[in-house]
Protein backbone atom coordinates (compact mmCIF):
# COMPACT_ATOMS: atom_id res chain seq x y z
CA UNK A 1 0.00 0.00 0.00
CA UNK A 2 1.56 3.22 -1.69
CA UNK A 3 -0.08 6.38 0.95
CA UNK A 4 -0.03 9.73 -0.51
CA UNK A 5 2.27 12.55 1.10
CA UNK A 6 -1.34 14.18 2.89
CA UNK A 7 -1.50 11.28 4.51
CA UNK A 8 2.05 10.57 5.69
CA UNK A 9 2.05 14.22 6.80
CA UNK A 10 -0.14 13.65 8.91
CA UNK A 11 0.58 10.41 9.99
CA UNK A 12 4.13 12.11 11.04
CA UNK A 13 2.64 14.91 12.57
CA UNK A 14 -0.85 14.49 13.70
CA UNK A 15 -2.41 18.07 14.19
CA UNK A 16 -4.65 18.67 17.69
CA UNK A 17 -3.87 15.14 18.92
CA UNK A 18 -5.33 14.99 22.75
CA UNK A 19 -8.15 15.29 24.94
CA UNK A 20 -10.42 17.73 26.60
CA UNK A 21 -12.57 17.47 29.55
CA UNK A 22 -15.84 15.54 28.16
CA UNK A 23 -17.94 16.47 31.33
CA UNK A 24 -17.17 20.07 30.27
CA UNK A 25 -20.62 21.56 29.31
CA UNK A 26 -19.10 23.43 26.32
CA UNK A 27 -17.04 20.00 25.32
CA UNK A 28 -18.78 17.65 22.23
CA UNK A 29 -17.04 14.29 22.48
CA UNK A 30 -17.74 11.85 19.35
CA UNK A 31 -16.39 8.22 19.95
CA UNK A 32 -16.91 5.78 16.60
CA UNK A 33 -15.81 2.77 15.38
CA UNK A 34 -15.21 -0.30 17.11
CA UNK A 35 -11.67 -2.18 18.45
CA UNK A 36 -12.94 -5.42 15.99
CA UNK A 37 -13.25 -3.82 13.28
CA UNK A 38 -10.00 -1.95 13.51
CA UNK A 39 -10.70 1.88 13.44
CA UNK A 40 -11.85 3.14 16.88
CA UNK A 41 -12.15 7.77 16.96
CA UNK A 42 -12.33 9.75 19.47
CA UNK A 43 -13.14 13.34 18.40
CA UNK A 44 -14.15 16.31 20.94
CA UNK A 45 -14.58 19.61 19.78
CA UNK A 46 -15.21 22.88 22.38
CA UNK A 47 -17.62 25.33 20.99
CA UNK A 48 -18.26 28.73 22.19
CA UNK A 49 -21.94 28.74 23.54
CA UNK A 50 -22.42 32.44 22.16
CA UNK A 51 -21.56 32.26 18.36
CA UNK A 52 -21.66 28.79 17.80
CA UNK A 53 -18.24 28.57 16.88
CA UNK A 54 -15.81 25.59 17.37
CA UNK A 55 -12.97 27.43 19.03
CA UNK A 56 -10.95 23.97 19.45
CA UNK A 57 -11.03 19.97 19.03
CA UNK A 58 -8.61 17.40 19.62
CA UNK A 59 -8.51 13.63 18.48
CA UNK A 60 -7.03 10.66 19.01
CA UNK A 61 -7.24 7.71 16.97
CA UNK A 62 -6.69 3.27 16.65
CA UNK A 63 -6.33 2.91 13.14
CA UNK A 64 -4.72 2.76 10.21
CA UNK A 65 -2.86 5.37 9.25
CA UNK A 66 -5.29 6.97 6.94
CA UNK A 67 -7.93 6.54 9.58
CA UNK A 68 -5.47 8.69 11.65
CA UNK A 69 -4.94 11.00 8.80
CA UNK A 70 -8.60 11.36 8.13
CA UNK A 71 -9.46 12.56 11.98
CA UNK A 72 -6.31 14.69 12.04
CA UNK A 73 -7.58 16.19 8.86
CA UNK A 74 -11.00 16.42 10.63
CA UNK A 75 -10.10 18.52 13.65
CA UNK A 76 -7.92 21.24 11.31
CA UNK A 77 -10.98 21.62 9.42
CA UNK A 78 -14.07 21.90 12.28
CA UNK A 79 -11.76 24.67 14.32
CA UNK A 80 -13.35 28.05 13.71
CA UNK A 81 -16.05 26.58 11.67
CA UNK A 82 -19.59 27.24 13.22
CA UNK A 83 -22.14 23.79 14.28
CA UNK A 84 -23.60 23.84 10.88
CA UNK A 85 -20.74 24.70 8.75
CA UNK A 86 -18.84 21.89 10.65
CA UNK A 87 -22.03 19.54 9.73
CA UNK A 88 -21.64 20.32 6.26
CA UNK A 89 -18.28 18.54 5.84
CA UNK A 90 -18.52 15.33 3.83
CA UNK A 91 -16.31 12.36 3.92
CA UNK A 92 -15.62 12.64 -0.21
CA UNK A 93 -13.85 15.79 0.49
CA UNK A 94 -11.61 14.22 3.15
CA UNK A 95 -11.02 11.25 0.05
CA UNK A 96 -10.35 13.74 -2.19
CA UNK A 97 -7.83 15.96 0.16
CA UNK A 98 -6.13 12.79 1.48
CA UNK A 99 -6.26 10.87 -2.17
CA UNK A 100 -7.23 7.88 -0.27
CA UNK A 101 -7.70 4.59 -1.89
CA UNK A 102 -11.11 2.45 -2.39
CA UNK A 103 -10.32 0.33 0.43
CA UNK A 104 -9.59 3.24 2.85
CA UNK A 105 -12.98 5.20 2.08
CA UNK A 106 -14.39 4.19 5.38
CA UNK A 107 -11.81 5.96 7.34
CA UNK A 108 -13.60 9.13 6.05
CA UNK A 109 -16.67 7.91 6.67
CA UNK A 110 -15.47 7.35 10.40
CA UNK A 111 -13.85 10.80 10.11
CA UNK A 112 -17.48 12.54 9.33
CA UNK A 113 -19.42 10.47 12.03
CA UNK A 114 -17.06 11.17 14.67
CA UNK A 115 -17.82 14.83 13.64
CA UNK A 116 -21.58 14.52 13.52
CA UNK A 117 -21.26 12.31 17.56
CA UNK A 118 -19.30 15.33 18.59
CA UNK A 119 -21.86 17.87 17.65
CA UNK A 120 -24.36 15.75 18.69
CA UNK A 121 -23.07 15.02 21.88
CA UNK A 122 -22.62 18.86 22.65
CA UNK A 123 -26.01 19.67 21.23
CA UNK A 124 -27.41 17.47 23.91
CA UNK A 125 -25.84 18.66 26.72
CA UNK A 126 -27.45 22.56 25.59
CA UNK A 127 -30.72 21.59 25.40
CA UNK A 128 -29.82 19.75 28.85
CA UNK A 129 -28.34 22.82 30.57
CA UNK A 130 -30.72 25.07 29.24
CA UNK A 131 -34.13 27.15 30.04
CA UNK A 132 -36.82 25.22 29.24
CA UNK A 133 -38.51 28.23 26.75
CA UNK A 134 -35.24 28.38 24.71
CA UNK A 135 -35.87 24.92 23.22
CA UNK A 136 -39.49 25.94 21.96
CA UNK A 137 -38.49 27.56 18.68
CA UNK B 1 0.30 -2.23 -4.62
CA UNK B 2 0.70 1.27 -5.39
CA UNK B 3 -2.38 3.30 -5.59
CA UNK B 4 -1.09 6.20 -6.63
CA UNK B 5 1.28 5.91 -9.72
CA UNK B 6 4.41 5.84 -7.37
CA UNK B 7 7.05 3.09 -7.61
CA UNK B 8 8.17 0.83 -5.45
CA UNK B 9 12.05 0.71 -4.74
CA UNK B 10 14.34 -0.29 -2.26
CA UNK B 11 16.32 2.52 -1.93
CA UNK B 12 14.45 5.17 -2.77
CA UNK B 13 11.57 5.24 0.05
CA UNK B 14 11.69 8.13 2.58
CA UNK B 15 12.67 6.79 5.87
CA UNK B 16 12.14 10.08 7.65
CA UNK B 17 14.87 10.97 10.59
CA UNK B 18 15.97 7.60 11.12
CA UNK B 19 19.17 6.92 10.81
CA UNK B 20 20.86 3.42 10.57
CA UNK B 21 23.23 2.52 12.81
CA UNK B 22 26.89 1.50 12.01
CA UNK B 23 26.69 -1.70 10.24
CA UNK B 24 23.11 -1.86 9.53
CA UNK B 25 21.27 -0.90 6.32
CA UNK B 26 18.08 0.28 5.71
CA UNK B 27 15.19 -1.13 4.99
CA UNK B 28 15.53 -3.76 7.25
CA UNK B 29 13.98 -7.46 5.74
CA UNK B 30 12.52 -9.21 8.49
CA UNK B 31 9.54 -11.23 6.68
CA UNK B 32 11.27 -14.33 6.14
CA UNK B 33 7.87 -16.20 6.36
CA UNK B 34 6.78 -14.76 2.96
CA UNK B 35 10.15 -15.59 1.35
CA UNK B 36 13.59 -15.59 1.81
CA UNK B 37 16.18 -14.02 0.59
CA UNK B 38 18.42 -16.09 -2.18
CA UNK B 39 21.85 -17.44 -0.47
CA UNK B 40 24.49 -16.77 -3.08
CA UNK B 41 25.80 -19.81 -2.87
CA UNK B 42 22.81 -20.99 -3.99
CA UNK B 43 22.84 -18.93 -7.22
CA UNK B 44 26.12 -19.16 -7.91
CA UNK B 45 25.66 -23.16 -8.39
CA UNK B 46 22.35 -22.28 -10.19
CA UNK B 47 23.91 -19.87 -13.04
CA UNK B 48 25.76 -22.39 -15.11
CA UNK B 49 22.33 -24.37 -15.96
CA UNK B 50 20.48 -20.78 -17.73
CA UNK B 51 23.33 -20.49 -20.54
CA UNK B 52 25.94 -22.91 -20.86
CA UNK B 53 23.87 -25.91 -19.40
CA UNK B 54 20.48 -25.26 -20.42
CA UNK B 55 19.86 -28.95 -21.41
CA UNK B 56 15.97 -30.04 -21.30
CA UNK B 57 16.64 -33.24 -18.73
CA UNK B 58 14.23 -35.21 -20.79
CA UNK B 59 17.04 -34.89 -23.81
CA UNK B 60 17.70 -38.91 -23.35
CA UNK B 61 20.45 -39.02 -26.97
CA UNK B 62 22.92 -35.96 -26.27
CA UNK B 63 25.32 -34.59 -23.53
CA UNK B 64 22.73 -31.38 -23.42
CA UNK B 65 19.93 -33.59 -21.65
CA UNK B 66 22.60 -35.34 -19.44
CA UNK B 67 24.09 -33.36 -17.69
CA UNK B 68 20.71 -31.50 -17.30
CA UNK B 69 19.47 -34.52 -16.00
CA UNK B 70 22.80 -35.60 -13.95
CA UNK B 71 22.19 -31.75 -12.08
CA UNK B 72 18.33 -32.92 -11.61
CA UNK B 73 19.11 -36.05 -9.89
CA UNK B 74 21.66 -34.61 -7.59
CA UNK B 75 19.04 -32.32 -6.48
CA UNK B 76 16.96 -34.83 -5.90
CA UNK B 77 19.38 -36.80 -3.68
CA UNK B 78 20.12 -33.72 -1.63
CA UNK B 79 16.06 -32.94 -1.32
CA UNK B 80 15.55 -36.68 -0.01
CA UNK B 81 18.61 -36.30 2.24
CA UNK B 82 17.70 -33.47 3.92
CA UNK B 83 14.41 -35.33 4.96
CA UNK B 84 15.00 -38.83 5.54
CA UNK B 85 13.55 -39.89 2.06
CA UNK B 86 15.03 -41.79 -1.06
CA UNK B 87 15.81 -39.88 -4.57
CA UNK B 88 12.90 -41.83 -6.28
CA UNK B 89 10.28 -40.55 -3.80
CA UNK B 90 10.70 -36.59 -4.75
CA UNK B 91 8.49 -34.79 -7.34
CA UNK B 92 9.57 -31.26 -8.99
CA UNK B 93 6.78 -29.19 -9.00
CA UNK B 94 6.55 -25.20 -9.76
CA UNK B 95 5.74 -24.30 -5.33
CA UNK B 96 4.21 -25.03 -2.43
CA UNK B 97 0.83 -24.24 -3.89
CA UNK B 98 1.03 -26.72 -6.69
CA UNK B 99 2.44 -29.11 -4.28
CA UNK B 100 -0.21 -28.91 -1.82
CA UNK B 101 -2.74 -29.39 -4.66
CA UNK B 102 -1.04 -32.28 -6.39
CA UNK B 103 -0.78 -33.98 -2.83
CA UNK B 104 -4.87 -33.34 -1.94
CA UNK B 105 -6.46 -33.93 -4.98
CA UNK B 106 -3.72 -36.20 -6.16
CA UNK B 107 -4.59 -38.55 -3.07
CA UNK B 108 -8.75 -37.72 -2.77
CA UNK B 109 -8.99 -38.86 -6.59
CA UNK B 110 -6.78 -42.17 -6.28
CA UNK B 111 -8.36 -43.15 -3.18
CA UNK B 112 -12.25 -41.98 -3.69
CA UNK B 113 -13.10 -45.81 -3.91
CA UNK B 114 -12.10 -46.34 0.18
CA UNK B 115 -13.65 -43.23 0.90
CA UNK B 116 -14.41 -39.30 0.80
CA UNK B 117 -12.78 -38.22 4.84
CA UNK B 118 -10.20 -35.57 4.24
CA UNK B 119 -9.08 -33.62 8.16
CA UNK B 120 -7.35 -30.59 8.35
CA UNK B 121 -6.93 -28.14 10.83
CA UNK B 122 -8.15 -24.63 10.69
CA UNK B 123 -4.91 -22.79 10.78
CA UNK B 124 -3.82 -24.35 7.42
CA UNK B 125 -2.32 -22.06 4.29
CA UNK B 126 -4.81 -21.44 2.21
CA UNK B 127 -3.27 -23.06 -0.06
CA UNK B 128 -4.42 -26.72 2.01
CA UNK B 129 -7.75 -24.80 2.64
CA UNK B 130 -8.86 -24.06 -0.38
CA UNK B 131 -8.30 -27.20 -2.34
CA UNK B 132 -10.22 -28.93 0.94
CA UNK B 133 -13.13 -26.40 -0.35
CA UNK B 134 -12.34 -27.45 -4.07
CA UNK B 135 -13.25 -30.74 -3.08
CA UNK B 136 -16.57 -30.21 -1.22
CA UNK B 137 -18.34 -29.49 -4.33
CA UNK B 138 -17.13 -32.90 -5.65
CA UNK B 139 -18.25 -35.09 -2.97
CA UNK B 140 -15.98 -35.40 -0.23
CA UNK B 141 -16.77 -34.49 3.38
CA UNK B 142 -13.79 -32.74 5.03
CA UNK B 143 -13.47 -31.95 8.88
CA UNK B 144 -11.53 -28.92 9.15
CA UNK B 145 -10.04 -29.36 13.11
CA UNK B 146 -9.84 -26.50 15.36
CA UNK B 147 -6.39 -25.53 17.51
CA UNK B 148 -5.68 -25.14 20.86
CA UNK B 149 -5.03 -21.80 22.45
CA UNK B 150 -1.43 -22.15 21.82
CA UNK B 151 -1.91 -23.11 18.13
CA UNK B 152 -1.55 -26.71 18.42
CA UNK B 153 -3.58 -29.49 16.83
CA UNK B 154 -5.51 -31.63 19.95
CA UNK B 155 -4.67 -35.53 19.01
CA UNK B 156 -8.19 -36.35 20.60
CA UNK B 157 -9.80 -34.17 18.55
CA UNK B 158 -7.91 -35.72 15.67
CA UNK B 159 -8.63 -39.53 16.57
CA UNK B 160 -12.25 -38.45 16.90
CA UNK B 161 -12.78 -37.15 14.05
CA UNK B 162 -11.62 -39.78 12.44
CA UNK B 163 -13.76 -42.85 10.55
CA UNK B 164 -13.87 -45.19 8.08
CA UNK B 165 -14.19 -43.19 5.16
CA UNK B 166 -11.13 -40.96 6.00
CA UNK B 167 -8.33 -41.42 3.66
CA UNK B 168 -5.98 -38.45 4.59
CA UNK B 169 -5.28 -36.12 7.17
CA UNK B 170 -3.51 -32.80 5.89
CA UNK B 171 -1.99 -30.62 8.69
CA UNK B 172 0.77 -28.47 8.01
CA UNK B 173 4.33 -28.75 10.30
CA UNK B 174 5.08 -25.38 11.33
CA UNK B 175 2.49 -22.53 10.56
CA UNK B 176 3.53 -19.84 7.91
CA UNK B 177 2.00 -16.62 10.07
CA UNK B 178 2.59 -18.04 14.33
CA UNK B 179 5.20 -20.72 13.19
CA UNK B 180 3.79 -22.86 15.70
CA UNK B 181 5.31 -26.26 14.85
CA UNK B 182 2.43 -29.36 15.01
CA UNK B 183 2.84 -32.45 16.80
CA UNK B 184 3.80 -34.00 13.51
CA UNK B 185 5.36 -37.79 14.52
CA UNK B 186 2.18 -38.26 16.80
CA UNK B 187 0.03 -37.10 14.03
CA UNK B 188 2.14 -39.64 11.84
CA UNK B 189 1.37 -42.31 14.33
CA UNK B 190 -2.45 -42.36 14.18
CA UNK B 191 -2.49 -41.77 10.77
CA UNK B 192 -0.17 -44.94 9.95
CA UNK B 193 -1.87 -47.11 12.77
CA UNK B 194 -5.37 -46.18 10.74
CA UNK B 195 -4.08 -46.42 7.30
CA UNK B 196 -4.67 -42.86 6.59
CA UNK B 197 -2.54 -41.21 4.42
CA UNK B 198 -0.83 -38.04 5.82
CA UNK B 199 0.31 -35.13 3.76
CA UNK B 200 2.18 -32.31 5.79
CA UNK B 201 2.85 -29.13 4.44
CA UNK B 202 6.53 -28.72 5.31
CA UNK B 203 7.63 -25.88 3.21
CA UNK B 204 7.81 -23.35 6.80
CA UNK B 205 9.72 -26.36 8.50
CA UNK B 206 11.85 -28.24 6.42
CA UNK B 207 15.41 -26.73 6.63
CA UNK B 208 14.45 -24.79 9.66
CA UNK B 209 13.45 -27.67 11.86
CA UNK B 210 14.74 -31.79 11.63
CA UNK B 211 12.16 -33.60 9.37
CA UNK B 212 12.59 -37.04 9.24
CA UNK B 213 9.51 -39.00 6.99
CA UNK B 214 10.20 -42.39 8.27
CA UNK B 215 10.41 -41.39 11.55
CA UNK B 216 7.08 -38.89 11.68
CA UNK B 217 5.36 -41.59 9.37
CA UNK B 218 4.84 -38.47 6.78
CA UNK B 219 3.59 -40.45 3.81
CA UNK B 220 3.20 -36.80 1.29
CA UNK B 221 5.53 -34.01 2.33
CA UNK B 222 5.11 -30.37 0.40
CA UNK B 223 8.65 -28.29 -0.08
CA UNK B 224 9.48 -25.21 -1.20
CA UNK B 225 12.63 -23.56 -2.85
CA UNK B 226 12.16 -19.91 -1.48
CA UNK B 227 11.35 -20.43 2.07
CA UNK B 228 15.34 -21.78 2.42
CA UNK B 229 16.94 -19.11 0.68
CA UNK B 230 16.65 -20.81 -2.43
CA UNK B 231 15.00 -19.45 -5.60
CA UNK B 232 11.29 -18.95 -6.42
CA UNK B 233 9.30 -21.07 -8.53
CA UNK B 234 10.69 -24.36 -7.91
CA UNK B 235 9.22 -26.87 -5.38
CA UNK B 236 8.70 -30.46 -4.91
CA UNK B 237 6.25 -33.07 -3.24
CA UNK B 238 7.79 -36.10 -0.97
CA UNK B 239 5.67 -39.32 -1.87
CA UNK B 240 6.45 -42.50 -0.23
CA UNK B 241 7.29 -45.37 -2.41
CA UNK B 242 7.07 -47.89 -0.23
CA UNK B 243 5.71 -49.35 3.48
CA UNK B 244 3.21 -47.72 2.18
CA UNK B 245 2.99 -47.38 -1.60
CA UNK B 246 1.23 -44.00 -2.50
CA UNK B 247 -0.36 -43.40 -5.49
CA UNK B 248 -1.26 -40.10 -6.83
CA UNK B 249 -3.60 -39.15 -10.09
CA UNK B 250 -1.78 -36.60 -11.87
CA UNK B 251 -2.95 -32.71 -11.82
CA UNK B 252 -0.89 -31.63 -15.11
CA UNK B 253 -1.14 -34.66 -17.39
CA UNK B 254 1.79 -34.44 -21.05
CA UNK B 255 5.41 -36.08 -21.40
CA UNK B 256 4.77 -38.35 -18.50
CA UNK B 257 7.87 -36.28 -16.73
CA UNK B 258 8.25 -37.18 -12.91
CA UNK B 259 7.01 -40.47 -13.01
CA UNK B 260 3.60 -39.63 -14.63
CA UNK B 261 2.34 -37.51 -11.57
CA UNK B 262 3.78 -34.44 -12.94
CA UNK B 263 4.17 -33.70 -16.48
CA UNK B 264 5.74 -30.81 -17.74
CA UNK B 265 9.59 -29.74 -18.74
CA UNK B 266 11.77 -29.57 -15.64
CA UNK B 267 12.77 -26.00 -14.28
CA UNK B 268 16.65 -27.42 -13.93
CA UNK B 269 17.83 -24.08 -12.67
CA UNK B 270 15.46 -23.76 -9.99
CA UNK B 271 15.79 -27.12 -9.55
CA UNK B 272 19.28 -27.32 -8.74
CA UNK B 273 18.56 -23.95 -6.74
CA UNK B 274 16.58 -26.22 -4.07
CA UNK B 275 18.87 -28.96 -4.25
CA UNK B 276 21.64 -26.11 -3.12
CA UNK B 277 19.12 -24.94 -0.58
CA UNK B 278 19.12 -28.17 0.80
CA UNK B 279 22.29 -29.03 1.24
CA UNK B 280 23.36 -26.16 3.07
CA UNK B 281 20.41 -26.49 5.35
CA UNK B 282 21.49 -29.79 6.07
CA UNK B 283 25.18 -28.94 7.06
CA UNK B 284 24.01 -25.38 8.79
CA UNK B 285 21.03 -26.26 10.24
CA UNK B 286 21.49 -27.39 13.70
CA UNK B 287 23.73 -24.00 14.03
CA UNK B 288 21.26 -21.70 12.91
CA UNK B 289 18.47 -22.48 14.15
CA UNK B 290 20.20 -21.63 17.67
CA UNK B 291 21.17 -18.20 16.14
CA UNK B 292 17.40 -17.16 15.07
CA UNK B 293 16.13 -18.80 18.27
CA UNK B 294 18.54 -16.17 19.71
CA UNK B 295 18.07 -13.08 17.72
CA UNK B 296 14.62 -14.07 18.22
CA UNK B 297 14.51 -14.21 22.25
CA UNK B 298 16.44 -10.64 22.06
CA UNK B 299 13.74 -9.33 20.03
CA UNK B 300 11.33 -10.80 21.85
CA UNK B 301 12.89 -9.41 25.68
CA UNK B 302 14.41 -6.03 24.11
CA UNK B 303 10.81 -5.27 23.11
CA UNK B 304 8.50 -6.99 26.21
CA UNK B 305 10.78 -5.55 28.89
CA UNK B 306 9.76 -2.08 27.80
CA UNK B 307 6.43 -2.12 26.30
CA UNK B 308 3.32 -3.26 28.67
CA UNK B 309 0.40 -5.71 26.97
CA UNK B 310 2.00 -7.13 24.43
CA UNK B 311 1.01 -10.66 24.04
CA UNK B 312 2.72 -13.27 22.09
CA UNK B 313 0.58 -15.23 19.59
CA UNK B 314 1.04 -19.16 19.67
CA UNK B 315 2.78 -21.56 21.73
CA UNK B 316 6.56 -20.39 22.55
CA UNK B 317 7.76 -24.02 22.99
CA UNK B 318 6.85 -25.47 19.53
CA UNK B 319 8.23 -22.51 17.85
CA UNK B 320 9.87 -21.89 14.48
CA UNK B 321 13.42 -20.52 16.11
CA UNK B 322 12.95 -17.04 13.40
CA UNK B 323 9.57 -16.70 14.12
CA UNK B 324 8.00 -14.00 16.97
CA UNK B 325 4.42 -12.85 16.29
CA UNK B 326 2.98 -10.32 18.63
CA UNK B 327 0.23 -8.45 19.03
CA UNK B 328 1.00 -4.84 21.05
CA UNK B 329 -2.50 -4.02 22.62
CA UNK B 330 -4.38 -0.61 22.09
CA UNK B 331 -2.49 -0.26 18.92
CA UNK B 332 -3.48 -0.90 15.33
CA UNK B 333 -0.83 -3.27 13.08
CA UNK B 334 -0.85 -1.40 9.53
CA UNK B 335 -0.21 2.05 11.66
CA UNK B 336 2.38 0.03 13.83
CA UNK B 337 4.02 -1.08 9.84
CA UNK B 338 3.57 2.35 8.33
CA UNK B 339 5.27 4.04 11.85
CA UNK B 340 8.58 1.32 10.94
CA UNK B 341 8.60 1.37 7.13
CA UNK B 342 12.39 1.25 7.32
CA UNK B 343 11.77 -2.26 8.51
CA UNK B 344 9.96 -5.00 6.60
CA UNK B 345 7.42 -7.19 8.84
CA UNK B 346 3.75 -8.30 8.14
CA UNK B 347 1.00 -7.79 10.28
CA UNK B 348 -2.60 -9.84 10.64
CA UNK B 349 -4.58 -6.40 10.75
CA UNK B 350 -7.42 -6.64 8.57
CA UNK B 351 -6.05 -3.22 6.58
CA UNK B 352 -2.97 -5.26 5.63
CA UNK B 353 -4.98 -7.93 3.89
CA UNK B 354 -7.16 -8.27 0.68
CA UNK B 355 -10.14 -9.35 2.05
CA UNK B 356 -10.62 -6.29 5.20
CA UNK B 357 -11.01 -9.52 7.10
CA UNK B 358 -8.19 -9.78 10.39
CA UNK B 359 -5.99 -13.10 10.46
CA UNK B 360 -8.11 -16.16 10.45
CA UNK B 361 -4.67 -17.99 12.19
CA UNK B 362 -5.25 -15.84 15.25
CA UNK B 363 -8.60 -15.74 15.33
CA UNK B 364 -8.54 -19.51 15.51
CA UNK B 365 -6.22 -19.45 18.64
CA UNK B 366 -9.09 -17.67 19.99
CA UNK B 367 -7.37 -14.37 20.17
CA UNK B 368 -10.00 -11.20 19.78
CA UNK B 369 -10.28 -9.61 16.81
CA UNK B 370 -8.83 -6.50 18.58
CA UNK B 371 -5.53 -7.84 19.05
CA UNK B 372 -5.80 -9.79 16.01
CA UNK B 373 -5.62 -6.34 14.34
CA UNK B 374 -2.35 -5.45 16.42
CA UNK B 375 -0.37 -8.06 15.43
CA UNK B 376 2.99 -7.87 13.70
CA UNK B 377 4.90 -11.16 12.30
CA UNK B 378 8.73 -11.02 12.45
CA UNK B 379 10.17 -13.77 10.43
CA UNK B 380 14.22 -13.50 11.21
CA UNK B 381 16.33 -14.86 8.79
CA UNK B 382 19.77 -16.63 7.73
CA UNK B 383 21.31 -13.08 7.07
CA UNK B 384 19.47 -10.89 10.22
CA UNK B 385 22.29 -9.58 12.14
CA UNK B 386 21.96 -8.66 15.98
CA UNK B 387 22.68 -5.02 15.16
CA UNK B 388 19.42 -5.25 12.62
CA UNK B 389 17.41 -7.01 15.85
CA UNK B 390 18.61 -3.99 17.90
CA UNK B 391 17.38 -1.42 15.93
CA UNK B 392 13.84 -3.13 15.17
CA UNK B 393 13.48 -3.31 18.34
CA UNK B 394 14.10 0.26 19.33
CA UNK B 395 11.69 1.50 16.74
CA UNK B 396 8.88 -0.72 17.29
CA UNK B 397 9.14 0.28 20.95
CA UNK B 398 8.97 4.00 19.98
CA UNK B 399 6.39 3.85 17.65
CA UNK B 400 4.05 1.70 19.73
CA UNK B 401 4.70 4.51 22.21
CA UNK B 402 3.67 7.20 20.40
CA UNK B 403 0.88 5.17 18.74
CA UNK B 404 -0.71 4.79 22.09
CA UNK B 405 -0.18 8.26 22.98
CA UNK B 406 -2.49 8.40 19.95
CA UNK B 407 -4.89 5.77 20.52
CA UNK B 408 -8.18 6.60 22.28
CA UNK B 409 -8.80 2.83 23.29
CA UNK B 410 -5.28 3.43 25.49
CA UNK B 411 -6.44 6.00 27.01
CA UNK B 412 -9.50 4.56 28.45
CA UNK B 413 -7.86 1.41 29.20
CA UNK B 414 -5.54 3.33 31.86
CA UNK B 415 -8.37 5.91 32.92
CA UNK B 416 -9.67 2.18 34.09
CA UNK B 417 -12.60 1.75 31.16
CA UNK B 418 -13.39 -1.90 30.37
CA UNK B 419 -13.12 -1.78 27.12
CA UNK B 420 -15.27 -4.83 26.28
CA UNK B 421 -18.18 -3.59 28.37
CA UNK B 422 -18.19 -0.34 26.26
CA UNK B 423 -20.97 -0.53 23.51
CA UNK B 424 -19.29 0.60 20.27
CA UNK B 425 -20.92 2.36 17.66
CA UNK B 426 -21.97 -0.32 14.82
CA UNK B 427 -20.77 2.25 11.81
CA UNK B 428 -17.22 0.61 11.06
CA UNK B 429 -17.49 -0.85 7.99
Amino acid sequence: MAYSDKVIDHYNNPRNVGSMDKASSDVGTGLVGAPECGDVMKLQIKVNPETNVIEDAKFKTFGCGSAIASSSLATEWVKGKTIDEALSIKNTEIVKELALPPVKIHCSVLAEDAIRAAIGDWKKKQEATRPAEMQIQ
Amino acid sequence: MSSHGTTATLSGHDHGQHTAPEGVKLPIYMDNHATTPMDPRVLEEMLPYFVEKFGNAASRNHPFGWVAEEAVELSRERIAKLIGATAKEIIFTSGATESDNLAIKGVAEMYREKGNHIITAVTEHKAVLDTCKHLEKYGFRVTYLPVQKDGLVDLDDLKRAMDDKTILVTIMAANNEIGVIQPVAEIGKLCRERGVIFHTDAVQAIGKVPIDVNKMNIDVASITAHKIYGPKGAGALYVRRKNPRVQLVSQIDGGGHERGMRSGTLNVPGIVGLGKACAIAQEEMAQEACKLAGLRDRLKDSIMSRLDEVYINGSVEHRLPGNLNISFAYVEGESLLMGINDIAVSSGSACTSATLEPSYVLKALGTGDDLAHSSIRFGIGRFNTQAEVDYVADRVVDTVQRLRELSPLYEMAKEGVDLKSVKWAAEAH
